[in-house]
């Protein structure tokens, strides 16, 4: 219950704003050398210094003081975690005593361009009794200028989504895309003694166990309303695929003879793809959302496994032994032409296709480690994003193409890893008993 | 000369009745209330003695008898059950290598070496022996590469390797595959020495 109001008395904001919008594409599309606040090309290559001071308290009645820091420090977190920004020390800022200025005109912008942020953020808030009430704003320093004006109101629990609904107004603004807050990673963990799978919050909050197989249980994949997972679970004994209804106590169990593994949801469909065996070799097959087998994908002997769809569900790539050692293949589903993606190296593994549509990540072996590599969808571009620390597997693409999360044993056990899609700000996600691995990034979940 | 052999006769005959004589007189001396006894009751009951003794003995004998007889039947049991015993630990023996030796291949690889040929045929032949045994045969990957794949390899090496049973006449419905990728290794090691043990299939009877 988050209610999301344009900010009353910027209405003439929302029209200029609606304005920069139009204009924006609109230049774009003539010169590319304008300002942008994020280089599109390699957003990484450098990060836009944006300040962030502590939020002002609104309330006639003092509140819980400890909100101000929180909820800024929550949206620096979340901001920064995009890899975007470089965030200001707040014990440079030139403000008054009292607190910062939160809105125009009596935000002195010299004061911000002085500490050298391009970027403001400025929040106020209120409580009464356990309702929160949250007003932010975004700000171009250089220009005076008011970028995104939001107001949210709900219970004080809540606070975490508000910052976060903000966080994908700001990037929206800045990048055309809807960023990954509201996103989940689900993934593999044996800290119960058993591979199991988790879900936690896009940055690593709040992990949650999924599945009490007390068995095997691998390979995670949501369907693109993020309403299902399926997953491979040795509940039964044998390798068998689980496509579970996360809200409702309902699903279906895939368990034909042989394996039954490696699901991926066709993008905007209650069908997904997945690896079954019973034919005496390994091929992927088109399933309902009910497990029943709409057709056969591949048909050549030997391995073909890891099926991921093309955002326009229209191409699949998938890893197959039939040149001899496993390579990344591109299936058209319409004309059925296959093309091999991958000529270099012996080892192959692992795609996943970016939302953005143009790029396959993977996993390669070479030299006795394993590392990610990002290629065109052409065969063009290869780039090897992890260097010389572990082995790095399991890569998969935030919901807005910016991110890569993969699992690495960088550090001894097998983690969970974060990096932007061009390998930087490489961290760890987060800590959990046991080990971890494949994880898998779900798409924007929507209206909650 | 006559009578010295008439003497001699009669002493001969005199003799036992002085000896059943004595062993009457022991007797009447031992047991004061058979003295009232007539002498004929005495003579019957030497002869019952005489016939219990031999009775006795005959009992004896035959228990005696039994016992050699039931020793030599339980010698045979104790045989046969050490026959039967070294039989089902032959058979033990047979089952024990059967599912304890595993056939071992080459890194991302699901082809049968020669070695691992001799010992399907090894195992076919107990399934021979064996008729009503049903097996299921595991396929097992090192922890190298990617789980997802190693679980296909892992379905192809234990399908492989019952091809190549069946192929030996074993019915297929007697042999099951289920593979386990890389999810139970052997060897927790990270090194080639591990991965070769975990590289595997391994043959378990139902």
């Amino acid at each position: 219950m988050i209610r999301n109001i344009v900010i009353a008395g910027y209405k003439k904001t929302v029209t200029y704003l609606a304005g920069t919008l139009i204009l924006f594409f609109f230049m774009t599309s003539v010169s590319v050398a304008d300002y942008t606040y994020i280089n599109i090309s390699n957003p990484f290559l450098r990060k836009v210094p944006i300040a962030i001071p502590v939020f002002k308290n609104l309330s006639e009645n003092s509140v819980d003081a400890r909100i101000s820091r929180q909820a800024a420090d929550m949206l620096s977190d979340a901001l920064e975690f995009t890899g975007y920004f470089k965030m200001l020390d707040r014990g440079a800022f030139l403000i008054k005593p009292e607190g910062p200025a939160i809105k125009m005109p009596e935000i002195n912008f010299q004061n911000w361009t002085a500490v050298g942020s391009e970027l403001l953020i400025t929040g106020g808030y209120s409580m009464h009794g356990n309702q929160l009430e949250i007003e932010l704003r975004l700000f171009d320093t250089f220009k005076e200028k008011l970028l995104v004006g939001k107001r949210y109101k709900g219970i004080k629990k809540g606070q975490r989504k508000m910052i976060h609904r903000f966080c994908s107004e700001v990037i929206f603004k800045l990048t055309g895309e809807r960023g990954l807050f509201n996103s989940k990673i689900a993934f593999v963990s044996t800290g119960t003694g058993n591979k199991e799978i988790y879900a936690c919050e896009f940055d690593g909050y709040h992990p949650e166990q999924m599945t009490r197989t007390k068995h095997i249980t691998l390979s995670p994949a949501w369907s693109s309303d993020n309403k299902w997972i399926a997953y491979t679970s040795f509940l039964n004994g044998k390798p068998d695929l689980f496509i579970r209804n996360l809200r409702q106590k309902r699903g279906a169990i895939v368990a034909r003879k042989g394996i039954n593994a490696t699901p991926a949801w066709v993008p905007g469909q209650f069908a997904l793809a997945a690896t079954l065996s019973f034919s005496g070799d390994q091929e992927i097959y088109l399933l309902t959302g009910s497990g029943k087998i709409i057709k056969r994908l591949t048909n050549s002997r030997g391995i073909d496994v890891s099926p991921s769809f093309s955002p326009d569900g229209k191409q699949m790539a998938f890893v197959s032994q039939r040149g001899g050692t496993p390579q990344i293949y591109i299936k058209h589903l319409e004309t059925g032409q296959v093309t091999r993606l991958t000529f270099e190296g012996r080892y192959n593994t692992q795609p996943s296709w970016s939302p953005a549509g143009d790029k396959i990540a993977y996993s390669a072996m070479g030299n006795g480690h394993i590392n990610i590599m990002v290629i065109g969808t052409d065969g063009q571009g290869l780039m090897q994003i992890t260097h010389d620390a572990g082995n790095n597997e399991s890569p998969t693409w935030s919901p807005d193409a910016s991110m890569i999360a993969f699992s690495s044993t960088r550090e001894g056990l097998s983690r969970i890893y974060v990096m932007t899609a061009y390998g930087t700000d490489q961290r760890r996600l987060l800590t959990l008993p046991g080990e971890q691995s494949n994880p898998q990034w779900s798409s924007i979940i929507a209206n909650n | 000369m006559r009578k010295r052999m008439l003497i001699c006769l009669a002493l001969l005959l005199v003799m036992p009745g002085l000896l059943f004589f004595t062993s009457c007189a022991k007797k009447t001396v031992q047991s004061e209330p058979t003295l009232s006894q007539q002498p004929q009751a005495e003579v019957d009951t030497a002869t019952e003695d005489a016939a219990a003794e031999a009775a006795a003995k005959l009992a004896a004998e035959k228990a005696q008898q039994e016992e050699l007889a039931r020793q030599n039947a339980l010698e045979e049991e104790r045989l046969k059950a050490e026959a039967a015993e070294a039989a089902a630990r032959e058979a033990m023996a047979a089952k024990s290598m059967f599912v304890n030796e595993d056939i071992y291949f080459e890194f991302d690889s699901y082809v049968l070496s020669g070695l691992s040929q001799d010992i399907l045929m090894s195992k076919a032949q107990w399934m021979r022996v064996n008729p009503n045994a049903s097996v299921t045969i595991e396929g097992h990957c090192d922890e190298r590469g990617t789980n997802a794949y190693n679980l296909a390899l892992g379905d192809k090496r234990a399908e492989i390797a019952r091809a190549y049973m069946v192929n030996l006449g074993i019915d297929a419905s007697r042999l099951s595959t289920i593979s386990y990728g890389e999810e139970r290794p052997v060897d927790t090691g990270h090194n080639e020495e591990a991965w070769a043990k975990n590289r595997r299939a391994h043959f378990v009877v139902d």
